[in-house]
């Protein structure tokens, strides 16, 4: 067994540090908000227009003026902002937000990440996913280790329309920590609890660097 | 010194701020989901019968409410935002053929919508290079990173939503409600900006405005919005 959806988001919240602006994106990314290692200010960036988002409302306090990303309503921390979506990507595009989390369909053991379209079913969109990915200096990718039908979603080459190229950093999953290093592929960093190295051997498709005695996932 | 000091741009109400509004045109539209959308512009839209738009917008609205009322009535013949689920109509449309779409990067839809309204014709962003947003453009590479070339819009006109808004057409927006709205007022020709409070000039503090009067070419009193929440999200209070 792996890690739940909440500790693949646990083990994310370890990489925030102290005075970053952060943007997540939806599903796991989400939940890392509700993991924020003590003593650790951080600010969350929502591209759709507020710094200092803060937890959902309680009920029968919402706001439709208030949403985040996911159209989901929320509320805004003391020290919150608002602004309009041009000014949210020129934060974004200017690398003024240190790090952003989303989820993929797909990480190239160069960084390339498929997230947005599968092709024969219908397409949303992007939405912010490529401004982000294009832009941000330190993007970390939730996700589980292999899709529904078992197969590996770590590549040597992603299969699915592109998001970026050469852009991910760190990839936590439900079995493991990596970090990308284009030149070199997959570095693995940390196990999760139980999971042997061999596991994550087979389930990773790219290329993959084991060094040394891989430690596990400390919670 | 004239009698007022300042340049009214009040219209009594949607259906006169839509005068001019044409078949086949292309127009922006403000909002986030269905947050800061101009419900009464799309109503009044919707009323006049008007057809082939394409639409600048983020998203298209949900099933019966925002976009997805045009959607409705086939009046939008393209869509270009960044994002477009939670409606079925829209989907069956574009599966069919109807509907025509262009997905485009968020910061991408925004920026081209500024520089439209800054006078940029065109500008390079990292947002999709080496992806299919970036297929048939201009590559440039500045400080060892690839860009690609995306051109301002060009929209004969933009309709928004403000929180507040004064005679002169300056306007303040509330919370996320700002999102599109400011950029599209900029780069309307003819800017369409309906209000939930609209008061004489002076009332509003010069401070604070979000965007200047100068955007704005059309104001109206919005009547009965319905502000309608997508994603109802709450916690409990034990918490």
């Amino acid at each position: 067994m792996g890690l739940s959806k909440d500790q693949i988001a646990q083990r994310i919240a370890q990489e925030l540090r102290d005075g970053w602006y952060v943007n997540l994106g939806i599903g796991i990314p989400t939940l890392v908000a509700n993991h924020i290692p003590k003593g650790i200010n951080v600010e969350f960036q929502s591209e759709n227009g507020i710094l200092g988002m803060g937890p959902f409302p309680f009920e029968g306090e919402e706001d439709a003026d208030l949403i985040n990303a996911g159209k989901q309503t929320i509320t805004a921390l003391a020290g919150a902002s608002f602004f309009s979506s041009e000014l949210s990507f020129a934060m974004i595009r200017g690398q003024h937000v240190q790090l952003t989390v989303l989820g993929a369909m797909e990480v190239s053991d160069s960084g390339d990440i498929a997230n947005w379209k599968i092709p024969g079913r219908m397409v949303k969109g992007m939405g912010g996913a490529m401004d982000l990915v294009a832009s941000a200096e330190n993007i970390i990718v939730a996700m589980q280790h292999t899709n529904r039908a078992g197969e590996s979603k770590l590549l040597t080459e992603c299969s699915l329309p592109l998001t970026g190229v050469k852009c991910v950093k760190k990839i936590v999953t439900d079995l493991a920590v990596l970090e990308v290093d284009p030149e070199r592929g997959f570095i693995l960093l940390e196990r999760a609890p139980g999971i042997t190295v061999e596991e994550i051997q087979s389930k990773t498709a790219g290329r993959l660097v084991v060094e040394g005695e891989v430690p596990e996932m400390q919670f | 010194m004239s009698a007022n000091n300042y340049i009214s741009k009040v219209v009594p109400n949607a259906a006169a701020a839509i005068e001019g509004l044409e078949n086949d045109m292309t127009v922006m539209f403000g909002g986030f989901g269905l947050c800061g959308i101009p419900e009464n512009s799309i109503a009044a839209i919707r009323d006049a019968g008007i057809t082939g738009i394409t639409c600048i917008s983020n998203n298209a609205g949900v099933d019966d409410f925002g976009l997805g009322l045009l959607l409705q009535t086939r009046q939008i013949k393209k869509m270009i935002a960044s994002y477009v689920g939670e409606n079925d109509e829209f989907e069956r449309q574009m599966l069919s053929g109807e509907l025509d779409v262009e997905l485009i990067p968020q910061g991408t839809l925004a920026e081209r919508c500024r520089a439209a309204g800054a006078g940029i014709p065109a500008f390079y962003t990292p947002a999709g290079y080496g992806t299919e947003v970036a297929e048939g453009k201009e590559v440039r590479v500045f400080n060892g990173k690839p860009h690609v070339l995306e051109h301002a819009f060009d929209a004969p006109f933009a309709f928004v939503k403000a929180w507040k808004g004064d005679k002169a057409g300056n306007l303040i927006f509330k919370g996320t409600a700002r999102n599109f709205n400011p950029m599209m007022a900029m780069a309307g020709k003819i800017t369409v900006a309906e209000v939930e409070e609209l008061v004489e000039v002076g009332e509003l503090d010069p401070n604070s405005i979000h965007i200047p009067g100068i955007f704005v070419q059309r104001i109206f009193q919005g009547m009965d919005y319905e502000k309608r929440i997508e994603q109802r999200t709450v916690r409990a209070k034990s918490e």
